[in-house]
């Protein structure tokens, strides 16, 4: 049950990393900065309203939305630029705002560890199947999977989910076509910055916010996203059961190498098959 | 045939007279907006008949006697670094593969070096071409695989790779001490030095920064010699065109893979200078971000040249030495000189002042 837990925390978090390389071949190595911010402003909403019923539900609100505008600036501002150019400045580019994220979190929220309390309507927990679940864990479970019911539906029965579909697999094409890619770019990456600020802010309760969980986290949600399939929403939602099970039980077997263990099957994935266990291979 | 017509695929092979004048209106319009690899830059000229990377080192080689030893630290790193970032530059400048996970390389050969140097006491001499041997069975192996695939997926495959170092480095108590790591590795037996006139009265850590400056100049002079062979041009080739290269016969994946094994047995041999160095090998020498800092210093120098990565090991250590001094968030400033190099001077220290430098003449020719 705890790598359940795990796993859909991580699905939240390498959803919004898989969207933006299905869409825009691009791997956003501050998707994890992005989360890290989240969950500081969750933060900072929860101090500021304090005294209201709901607070937290706001707060981890306004996280997202603030993650998502700022994602708004950089892609405007700056990734638009790269599009045309090498993978490796884009690559760069990420790890620049990682950089500079890190840096600026620290500045602000200092290096010390926050922690923000489970909200209070939830802070219950019930028995299932003999073992005691608190009632906040059973609700990110439940979000897990919605997330990924409500990004298949979106992008296999709407329009626009056809756009960013078609977007995956033909730019020009599209561009061709009069459809406004630029605009799909931006939603998308706005999209996967709201997501990646919401699984922050909706991690609080559970762990402590401290300097260096972008860092830790970004690596996890690699191989989420490796294990999946980047660009497919199954293969990440199976990706991430899959990692945490990969997790506890290598804690179980052996505790030293369950480190090892996920990173090797990171590696045999892409050397078996580099488009992940549920995704296509690129044309 | 069309070789006249499309100079870039095969732009290494033409002369260096044709790049310098030609190359300034087609640099710009070109896909990747940097010049194509100088190799003779400059000679013939008055500048260009001077043996500069000479002078360089014998300049470095002095450090000891002139400068202070936080100075002779200093240089060391930076000579270190130097070689690590000009071996990741094979791959990243040279041949067109983005490494994600170069300090893997780096990282075993410091631990093997470490740990025969330390658990085992066996003798520098035999340590050292062990953790280029080790280092490089790695990257062939590693390699083997990563050169399968195409782009971002061999980063990312570099990238687990390296992480699967670090996760055995980390947790491997028994023989890499994990996240201990393996302290006080000795130095080597340099005894012999001090035999030389004028190095006897020195510390035994300068004695060892003009022995691995020694070997650091015979290694780049290797290197240098691998990027101008006609092995390097076609890693050039490939890096410009694969497609074009597998078509005129060359085996790509059998070159690359090449490329890797040398370029991983180089950033072995750094590491195992800087883990006696740096008096220990930790699991932190093997972490992602370093990987990515190295590229960082390749990008600064300019990845275009030869001697760009050493220009960005220097500006890079230099950087963060005064900085450091006066603020705890070099981090912030780091990213922030990437984004002025990707924004702005996107071929470099080195790229930047060739540019300037055809500019300049253009004007006094005009």
């Amino acid at each position: 049950m705890g790598g359940f837990t795990t796993a859909m925390f991580l699905f939240l978090i390498a959803s919004g990393l898989s969207l933006v390389f299905g869409v825009m071949r691009v791997i956003n190595f501050a998707h994890g900065s992005f989360y890290m911010l989240g969950a500081y402003l969750a933060w900072q909403g929860v101090t500021w309203l304090q005294p209201l019923f709901g607070s937290f539900w706001i707060a981890a609100l306004f996280a997202a939305c603030v993650v998502a505008l700022l994602g708004a600036v950089v892609e405007r501002l700056f990734f638009r630029s790269l599009y045309g150019r090498d993978e490796l400045y884009q690559l760069l580019f990420t790890y620049a705002l990682v950089l500079i994220l890190g840096d600026a979190a620290k500045f602000i929220w200092g290096v010390g560890q926050l922690s923000v309390s489970v909200p209070p309507e939830l802070s219950g927990s019930i028995e299932i199947f003999g073992s005691v679940q608190p009632l906040y864990n059973l609700l990110i479970m439940a979000i897990g999977p919605a997330i990924a019911f409500l990004g298949w539906l979106v992008l296999n029965r709407t329009a626009l989910g056809r756009m960013v579909r078609a977007a995956q697999m033909d730019r020009e094409m599209l561009d061709a076509l009069g459809a406004n890619v630029g605009t799909v770019y931006t939603g998308m990456f706005v999209f996967s910055a709201f997501l990646a600020g919401l699984s922050g802010a909706l991690v609080t309760p559970i762990q402590s916010i401290v300097p260096g969980m972008d860092v830790l986290i970004i690596v996890q949600a690699f191989i989420v996203v490796v294990i999946g399939g980047m660009g497919s929403i199954w293969g990440t939602f199976w990706g991430s059961v899959i990692y945490g099970q990969v997790l506890s039980f290598g804690i179980l077997i052996f505790p030293s190498f369950s480190l090892f263990s996920v990173f090797a099957l990171m590696a045999v994935i892409l050397i078996v098959r580099p488009w992940g266990l549920f995704g296509r291979p690129l044309t | 045939m069309s070789m006249q017509a499309t100079p870039p695929p095969l732009a290494g092979l033409g002369s260096e007279a044709d790049q310098g004048r030609g190359g300034g209106g087609s640099q710009r319009s070109a896909p990747r907006p940097l010049p194509p690899t100088p190799s003779r830059n400059g000679r013939g000229t008055l500048l260009g008949s001077i043996p500069w990377t000479l002078i360089v080192f014998l300049a470095a080689a002095t450090v000891p006697w002139i400068g202070s030893r936080y100075n002779t630290f200093l240089a060391e790193q930076i000579a270190i670094d130097a070689l690590f970032a000009v071996s990741l530059n094979l791959l990243l400048g040279t041949t067109g593969l983005v490494s994600f996970g170069h300090v893997a390389y780096f990282g075993v050969g410091a631990y093997i070096c470490g740990i025969l140097m330390k658990t085992y006491s066996l003798p520098f001499i035999i340590a050292f071409p062990a953790a280029g041997l080790g280092t490089a069975a790695f990257a062939l192996v590693s390699g083997y695989f990563c050169v399968r695939l195409i782009k971002l997926y061999f980063a990312m495959l570099t990238l687990a790779f390296s992480q699967i170092v670090w996760a055995i480095a980390y947790k491997w108590d028994a023989v890499t001490g994990g996240d201990q790591g393996l302290p006080e590795i000795p130095y080597p037996n340099l005894d012999w030095m001090s035999s030389i006139p004028g190095l006897g009265d020195l510390r035994t850590s300068d004695q060892f920064y003009l022995f691995s400056l020694a070997i650091i100049a015979v290694s780049l002079a290797v290197l240098h010699r691998i990027v101008r062979s006609p092995f390097g041009r076609v890693l050039t080739t490939i890096r410009d065109n694969p497609e074009r290269a597998a078509f005129i016969g060359v085996n790509v994946r059998a070159y690359q893979l090449a490329a890797f094994v040398i370029a991983g047995t180089f950033a072995g041999f750094a590491g195992a200078l800087y883990g006696i160095f740096s008096r220990g090998v930790f699991a932190d020498y093997v972490f992602w971000a370093k990987s990515a800092e190295v590229i960082i210093m390749t990008i600064l120098g300019g990845m275009e040249f030869f001697w760009g990565p050493p220009v960005g090991a220097a500006a890079l250590v230099w950087l963060n030495q005064q900085i450091t001094d006066v603020t705890q968030y070099w981090p912030f400033v780091l990213g922030t000189i990437l984004l002025v190099l990707l924004f702005v001077f996107p071929g470099g220290i080195v790229g930047g002042l060739y540019t300037m430098w055809i500019r300049l003449r253009g004007l006094r020719r005009a």
